[in-house]
């Protein structure tokens, strides 16, 4: 057997569960949990494709930064039982899902016409190391880190300011 | 070693961006919406990540940098407003927010 499509597999049907289960859970709680599954099954994908520091930037900045964020909201907030409501609408949901089917349909198509030649995996893991991505966001990308510099120094002040207290009276 | 075909990386990662349609569409609770989109973000990431390993391109390594920098930003922004509608409104619920209607 083919040990990559047993991988793949494994981890795609993870990753495919575990994000509906974040999405169709009832208690927020266990979405966000759910959702940390989903962000290690990425990154086992992510190394399934040989970029060993995209995996580990995953689990650093996803699992890590974000869902912590995530959850002290959540825990802060201190939801009870009785506000939490049943997922609105059943005729809502049958839109959606219809939608979502039409819309997976019209992908695979267009998937499946455009990108008939196979393309091999070569060993690249060499290629995506540290050093070689530090290289390329250092030389050719040096104006759009510094951006996202800007972007990510603004959004720190703009979260002080919407969650400072006085602001809200 | 026979590698997996990239259309099953790029329909896996359709399918995943569909869920994260899906959880913005049916869901009304602000922070499961908040958590669908980064669901819909990371399918992209997934088909950065695959056309980067399969061509051999480093950019799309380099780009999923970036969208994980706004992605954290998103984050904190996000959940800040989250935080300051639940002090003004004492809900998350975004059906219950409409004040802009009135």
């Amino acid at each position: 057997m083919n040990w990559l499509l047993i991988t793949f597999l494994i981890l795609g049907v993870l990753a495919i569960a575990s994000a509906l289960f974040t999405v169709l859970s009832r208690h927020p709680i266990y979405s966000a949990l759910s959702l940390i599954v989903h962000f290690f099954s990425l990154a086992g994908l992510y190394l399934s494709l040989q970029s060993q520091f995209i995996a580990i930037l995953q689990i650093i900045v996803y699992a890590g930064a974000i869902m912590v964020l995530v959850v002290f909201v959540l825990l802060l907030l201190n939801l009870s039982e009785s506000e939490m409501k049943t997922l609105q609408g059943q005729s809502r949901r049958g839109v959606g899902i219809a939608l979502i089917a039409i819309f997976v349909i019209i992908l695979a198509n267009i998937i499946m016409v455009n990108y008939s030649q196979p393309t091999e995996l070569t060993s690249r893991a060499d290629l995506f190391t540290a050093q070689s991505i530090g290289n390329a966001l250092f030389s050719s990308y040096l104006f759009p880190i510094e951006i996202t510099g800007i972007l990510l120094f603004t959004a720190i002040i703009g979260a002080l300011v919407m969650a400072k207290k006085k602001l809200i009276d | 070693m026979k590698a997996i075909p990239i259309e099953y990386y790029l329909i896996l990662a359709g399918v995943l961006f569909a869920i994260g349609i899906l959880g913005v569409i049916i869901r009304r609770n602000a922070i499961v919406i908040f958590m669908a989109i980064e669901i819909m973000l990371n399918s992209v990431n997934l088909t950065f990540i695959a056309f980067s390993s399969y061509l051999g391109d480093i950019s799309g390594q380099i780009f999923l940098f970036f969208v994980m920098a706004v992605a954290a930003a998103e984050s904190a922004i996000g959940l800040a407003i989250i935080l300051a509608l639940f002090r003004k409104k004492q809900t998350i619920y975004v059906d219950e927010v409409n004040t802009l209607k009135h």
